[in-house]
């Protein structure tokens, strides 16, 4: 076998504090290697044509580059080596960057464990055989999982570019929670009536199948073959039968149930329909506060029902899908505002949320519209906003910033002047975040047309005196304490992962960061894939999101989407567990290990035997440990080949740079 | 009897703040809390120790730890925030092992960091229970309005405190509620008073003081209910002062939670020190009377 290694400066990232030329130099004395050098870029394209040369020129048969981490550009390297004429799996990667020269500084040590790991890379190449992968057909159809803006666009996107999309929504109604803003920002447009038409075009696409109420319960499969069942949760009502004519809404005797669309800002009743725009226009009803369920009497929705559509007895149902993809677009909660006792979030009548006061802005919001305080419906003549309440603070564990509070407070404060011109609005920021497209100048707006009065610095308490309510805070441009009289406190919530977010992320089987949000496969360079081949992401449950951006990355995930389905064949990856027929005793062992049911039982002449899935299995490599008689192997991480790295780095003289 | 605590009565509790000492004696009693006193207790530190020299100060409450530890019991209680913060704040040092040892090196017998510190508050609350209190309550406080005022330290800092909430703290509302009283929102509760400053900076308390007098008048409290010696002294003692710098006019009793309690368990007004407080409290009293015959005739 002639191996051929490359050592890569990285510029000055590896060869700042790794001798490259001296680890290349050694290596050519490593078994099998007959050609080695170091090379300034090997990812670069002269670096990539000096591999391929050298594969020509010295009739080489495998390659091993040291250079950078496998996630960044072994794929890069596959497709060299193959360009040269060889199978792309005779190839191997030292990781001499995020191993060594990132984390050191001794350029000693460094050098040796550089050329450690490189030899270690040759021994495995030794034993590394070509491998083809098997191709399979793609179903090309595609879930996305949440119908707020983020999820609609990318639903609307995929349809239209003819692809079949089940969309699931937790809530009765798609929309989210962009539905529930009376204006946008930065230009002050009716927030439902740019979303309401793109609602509309979910329910009537012929593509689309909607379901809403529904919760994925699991997802089982593999890119381009994935089996989701959706919880479809008993809404009490017929959705077939039912027209939303509404009439059950005005008849239902119970008409304190909690408003959950209005934010708690008003009640409902226990049958309803979220919103005059909702999507689908169905009646739920909620069996917490329905007469009918909490005491066994009423039924009156049944009786004034013209379509007969009520059913109490309903329950969940499970339907399963096919797809070949999946979108999760959940969304993001907002920071429980109560957690500052110290603002008497939820105890005090007049401290609102910023979603609250959304509603009370909102046309079609409990108040018609008219900013009223909910203590006793006066109208607030100081409305003081507190920002960054649960953003940049790591006393409640929200060190982040959440991004769009401060537009959004800016566009409320201009709101309030709108519908209350002799009120006068504070804002307590910590600095003004508002870098997108003409947010700054909406801000500047907000103080100096609207003459809002920004102060900056943090509320330390907010408490009732009398009927007002006294923000006591601190000036930090002043350098003094300011305590203002309010009618109506808003507090600008921050932003934090959906409720459940890491239940659902291990559902889909992609990663998330502490704070619940599901991880991208890269932050710059693959912002809506994830580490799943075949799961993309959209909008804020990867980070706090405004709805431009939300929709971007809906757009941008539909479009990944629509390139992967462009392929009829998707190739698998042979990097997968394959049996030795004539090692295997059956003991089924490997079975009850596999984490993806990859393994099935065969019978082989009247023998049982193991027999692997390959397009089900993930290359975890569990049932190659398990195996007592070592017959079934990882490809490309066998048995021998891991011994043979073992071996290349135990070998005399001693290795000093793992101790 | 419910288990014995240790008893930490500070040194205010016998000079300054008698009549606190003396109640929480006379309700624990009434209320079966057995109090065993430290034999040879001595100063917890106070104020000015901490700002001195934290280990120092950490040994002086650790000595009355270690005191606790030799009668054999595992909890000392204190109506004293102010020793109760001194109390907790060494035993939470005392977590760290290599400030333990110095604190040793400086006692002459080593203490073993075993103690649990609570304020009688937080016993009252939490070992004998509203209800419990409710039932051997024998003349309700129901005409009276109060304003409970916690001051900043009873449940501050909470990593060291760990009781109740910090910001809104609800354990002397709750036992006002069994005896009675009506509780009127008073959303300053952990505010400052000015503490010490009544000394050096008579202004200062003034205008904090006369913040809490205000909006306890402003939500028609009668009285306010204290639970430390200081912020009752700021607040009762100097109320003269207040006014005449405020230009205020208040005549609000301030009394100790304790007093109060003693008062519904029927206990005799002398044995609950009212007559030591400043801002006479019979107007009060006697129209919380006349409010109570009122709704029960």
């Amino acid at each position: 076998m002639r191996i051929g290694v490359f050592v890569c400066h990285c510029g000055s990232n590896i060869a700042g504090n790794v001798d490259v030329g001296s680890v290349a130099e050694q290596a050519l004395s490593l078994p099998d290697v007959a050609f080695a050098s170091d090379t300034m870029y090997a990812c670069a394209e002269q670096g990539q044509e000096g591999i391929i040369e050298a594969i020509r020129d010295h009739g080489l048969d495998g390659v091993v580059v040291a250079s950078c981490t496998p996630r960044m550009h072994e794929p890069t390297f596959r497709r060299t080596v193959e360009r040269a004429g060889l199978n792309r799996y005779m190839f191997e990667m030292a990781n001499i960057r995020e191993h060594v020269s990132w984390i050191g500084k001794d350029k000693e040590a460094n050098t040796r464990k550089a050329l450690d790991l490189v030899s270690m890379a040759v021994s495995k190449l030794r034993y590394d055989r070509p491998l083809t992968p098997k191709s399979f057909e793609v179903n090309k159809r595609v879930m996305v999982v949440g119908g707020g803006v983020a999820g609609i666009q990318a639903a609307l996107d995929c349809a239209n570019g003819g692809l079949e999309v089940v969309l699931v929504e937790k809530q009765s109604t798609i929309g989210g929670k962009m539905a529930k803003l009376d204006k946008t920002f930065p230009t002050v447009d009716c927030s439902s009536c740019i979303l309401g038409p793109k609602m509309v075009d979910v329910s009537q696409h012929p593509n689309i199948t909607l379901y809403a109420s529904s919760e994925i319960d699991e997802l089982s499969g593999y890119v381009g073959n994935y089996t989701a069942t959706i919880r479809r949760k008993a809404t009490y009502v017929d959705w077939e039968a039912c027209t939303g004519c509404g009439l059950c809404m005005e008849k239902c005797p119970s008409k304190k149930s909690a408003d959950y669309f209005n934010e708690g800002v008003g009640t409902t009743t226990a049958i309803n329909i979220p919103f005059p725009q909702a999507i689908p226009k169905k009646a739920s009803i909620d069996p917490d506060f329905c007469i009918r369920f909490t005491k066994g009497k009423c039924g009156v929705c049944a009786k004034v029902c013209p379509t007969e559509a009520i059913r109490y007895e309903q329950e969940d149902e499970l339907v399963t899908e096919e797809v070949g993809a999946v979108i999760a677009a959940t969304g993001f909660d907002l920071f429980d505002t109560s957690k500052y006792a110290q603002y008497g979030g939820g105890r005090y009548p007049d401290v609102i949320t910023s979603l609250q006061y959304e509603r009370l802005l909102s046309a079609s919001g409990p108040t018609g519209g008219h900013v009223k305080r909910p203590s006793d419906g006066k109208e607030p003549e100081t409305v003081v906003f507190v920002q960054c309440v649960g953003s940049r603070d790591k006393s409640v564990d929200r060190p982040y910033c959440s991004g769009f509070c401060c537009m959004y407070t800016a566009k409320q404060a201009i709101l309030t002047k709108d519908h209350l011109p002799g009120s006068q609005s504070y804002v307590f920021y910590m600095d003004i975040r508002a870098p997108g497209k003409l947010y700054d100048e909406f801000t500047r707006r907000a103080m100096e047309e609207y003459d809002t009065r920004y102060i900056r610095g943090r509320v330390a308490m907010i408490y009732p005196k009398g009927d007002k309510y006294v923000v006591r805070g601190a000036d930090t441009l002043a350098g003094t304490q300011v305590e203002i009289e309010a009618d109506l406190v808003v507090l600008a919530a921050g932003a934090e992962s959906a409720k459940g977010s890491p239940r659902m992320a291990e559902k889909l089987r992609i990663s998330y960061d502490k704070y619940g949000f599901f991880m991208e496969s890269h932050p710059k360079l693959r912002p809506v894939e994830t580490n799943t081949a075949g799961v993309f992401l959209a909008g804020a449950c990867q980070g706090p999101k405004d709805i431009p951006s939300s929709v971007s990355q809906g757009s941008a995930a539909a479009s990944k989407v629509l390139e992967m389905f462009s392929k009829d064949m998707l190739e698998s990856d042979p990097q997968v567990a394959a049996v030795d027929i004539k090692r295997c005793i059956g003991c089924g062992k490997c079975v009850q290990t596999c984490p993806f049911g990859a393994i099935e039982e065969t019978d082989f002449r009247g023998q049982p035997k193991a027999g692997v899935i390959e397009t089900v299995c993930q290359g975890c490599g569990l049932c190659t440990a398990t195996c007592p008689q070592g017959a079934i192997q990882l490809q490309h991480f066998t048995d021998n080949q891991i011994l043979a790295e073992v071996n290349a780095l135990c070998r005399q003289p001693l290795v000093t740079s793992f101790e | 009897m419910s288990p014995a605590y240790a008893y930490y009565p500070g040194c205010s509790g016998l000079g300054t703040s008698m009549e606190y000492e003396q109640s929480t004696r006379a309700i624990c009693e009434a209320l079966d809390v057995n109090l065993v006193d430290i034999p040879d207790w001595s100063c917890c530190g106070s104020t000015p120790a901490h700002t001195v020299d934290h280990t120092l100060s950490c040994a002086l409450a650790a000595r009355n730890l270690g005191l606790v530890e030799k009668m054999g019991l595992d909890t000392v209680i204190t109506p004293c925030p102010s020793c109760l913060t001194n109390l907790k704040t060494a035993v939470h040092r005392m977590g760290d092992e290599e400030f333990m040892r110095r604190v040793n090196s400086l006692l002459d017998e080593p203490v073993g960091n075993t103690v649990r510190v609570k304020s009688v508050l937080q016993a009252l609350i939490e070992d004998v229970g509203p209800e419990k209190l409710a039932e051997r309550v024998v003349r309700p406080l129901s005409g009276l309005r109060v304003a409970p005022y916690y001051g900043c330290i009873m449940n501050r800092p909470p990593e060291v405190m760990e009781f109740d909430d910090h910001e809104n703290p609800v354990a002397m509302d709750r036992l006002m509620e069994a005896i009675g009283a009506e509780v009127a929102p008073f959303p300053l509760k952990v505010e400052c008073c000015g503490a010490s400053f009544g000394v050096a900076r008579k202004d200062v308390v003034a205008r904090l003081s006369g913040k809490l007098l205000d909006l306890a008048e402003a939500n028609q409290a009668m009285a306010m209910v204290t639970a430390c010696p200081l912020c009752q002294m700021n607040l009762d003692l100097r109320q003269g002062q207040i006014n005449a710098a405020t230009k205020s006019q208040h005549e609000m009793p301030v009394f100790y939670y304790t007093q109060l309690i003693g008062l519904a368990l029927g206990l005799d007004e002398s044995s609950l020190g009212l007559n030591k407080l400043c801002v006479n409290p019979g107007l009060a009293l006697r129209e919380a009377e006349r409010k109570t015959a009122e709704a029960a005739s």
